[in-house]
């Protein structure tokens, strides 16, 4: 019976809580290991949701509502830097040796942040009114406005889009997908608190692809006056008032444009998880050539990585939006559930 | 048949059935990272010369990919070969080498009298 297999899952971001929640449901033994105090990941610091501003805190309350009624054991500050393959079982280890066992993985372990310093040029630590997206939703969630450094309303913001994303200067050559579209949402969000502000995206190319991304895009237009030009930024400066000073070019106007804006909001974009290189030490899980974990294949089979009972689920594989990681993780759940049905041996 | 003098203006279509690929296909030859750049215009931003004249560094590459090599060799002689446009590429195209290979090779075509 594989009721008394055990499966272990690596992180406890809305992925890993999902897939845990749907393979309890089956009957199975289930660990989920988080690295934190709590589960929901970097979703707990969210705001709201693209495309429609839902609200994250349903999301994760409900996963955790799942994750309880399911009976998963969920293990907190506990993260794994080991697993290793001996006797036919998983054996997964953290720095202070706590072992779990198991009869099948799933990693799912996330994202890293870019570190948005490295873009030294857009003087993110170094001019005190330049955020990143994910500052935005943690300053919404926590205080519900948008102040510059100065404590005064900002007149006028500008919002940047692939930062540490398609850029070979930061190492990062892929599209990290969900920003074009977090951009958009957080002009909207920001004309709704401060309506008499202008608000800017500097934009390389507008990449839209869900479903309401584009209508989202027609309406920030419409309905608050968005200014979208088409250049990429290639400088930041401040002046004496703290106020920021940028260097693009209107490439659809074919001239340099330099702009003064109050506050500055980097669209800062997915990087693979730290982790994810200790992951392929001890066994034959493998990265991608942009260091995401590799699945045997993209198409019908994502959800498997090249070690034979180790899956993987969520944004360990790419960039995904909330509703994909959740989705991806329901099927490398039901992955898990046909690899133990073919070894019940 | 009577002449009325009516103007007759030339097309100002892009005829891409004449396409010329001469400067182009040199300089892929020896900067193949040119065949990325996305027209970002990140290199026009930073531009020493074109902030002052009407030079335009992604216009450049624009007109490069698209054969016009007659507005190349008016433009070319602008670059101030300062690299700031290299600096800040995101597709980390080598935009300097590609202005010289320009350079290069319309001097080329000007000996071989295969440009007017």
């Amino acid at each position: 019976m594989i009721k008394n297999k055990h499966v272990a899952i690596i992180g406890g971001g809305i992925a890993g809580m999902e897939a845990a929640a749907v393979l309890a449901k089956q009957g199975l033994k289930v660990t989920l290991i988080e690295k934190e105090a709590i589960t929901g990941g970097k979703l707990n610091d969210w705001h709201h949701l693209f495309p429609d501003f839902f609200s994250p805190k349903t999301v994760i309350d409900n996963l955790i509502a799942k994750t309880n009624h399911s009976g998963v054991n969920v293990v907190y500050n506990t993260e794994i830097s080991k697993i290793e393959k001996l006797n036919g079982r998983f054996e997964l280890s953290d720095e202070r040796d706590t072992k779990f066992y198991s009869d099948a993985v799933i990693i799912a372990s996330g994202f890293r942040l870019f570190d948005a310093t490295l873009k030294e040029e857009y003087g993110y630590g170094i001019f005190d009114n330049v955020i990143t997206s994910v500052d935005f939703e943690k300053l919404m969630k926590t205080e519900g406005k948008l102040l510059t450094a100065q404590k005064t309303e900002p007149k006028r913001i500008a919002i940047i889009h692939c930062v540490g994303s398609r850029d070979a200067k930061t190492g990062n050559t892929y599209c990290s997908k969900v920003c074009c579209i977090t951009g958009i949402k957080q002009a909207i969000e920001i004309n709704k608190i401060l309506p008499d502000s202008e608000i800017y995206c500097f934009y390389m190319d507008l990449r839209l692809y869900g479903l309401n991304f584009d209508s989202l895009y027609l309406h920030a237009q419409k309905q608050h006056k968005i200014q979208f030009i088409r250049g990429r930024l290639s400088e930041i400066a401040e002046r004496f008032d703290k106020s920021l000073q940028l260097k693009t070019e209107d490439t659809l106007q074919g001239r340099p444009l330099r702009i003064n804006v109050d506050t500055v909001i980097l669209l800062i974009g997915m990087e693979p998880g730290a982790s994810n290189n200790l992951f392929t030490k001890n066994n034959k899980v493998t990265i991608d050539e942009n260091g995401f974990m590799k699945p045997i294949n993209m198409h019908e089979n994502r959800n498997s990585s090249t070690h034979d009972g180790i899956f993987l689920a969520g944004t360990v594989i790419c960039p995904m939006a909330v509703n994909e990681s959740i989705e991806n993780a329901r099927a490398a759940a039901f992955e898990v559930i046909s690899y133990l049905e073919k070894n019940k041996l | 048949m009577n002449d009325f003098s009516y103007l007759k203006p030339a097309s100002r279509q892009i005829d891409f059935d004449k396409f010329d690929d001469r400067l182009l296909l040199y300089v892929l030859k020896y900067e193949l990272s040119f065949a990325t750049c996305i027209s970002c215009g990140g290199c026009t931003a930073t531009c020493s010369a074109g902030n002052l004249t009407n030079f335009n560094v992604r216009k450049i590459g624009l007109w490069l990919r698209r054969g016009e090599t007659e507005k190349l060799s008016e433009e070319i002689g602008k670059c101030m070969f300062c690299g700031k446009c290299t600096l800040i590429c995101p597709r980390d195209i080598n935009i300097r080498n590609v202005i010289l290979l320009i350079k290069k090779r319309i001097s080329m075509l000007k000996t071989e009298k295969e440009m007017p």
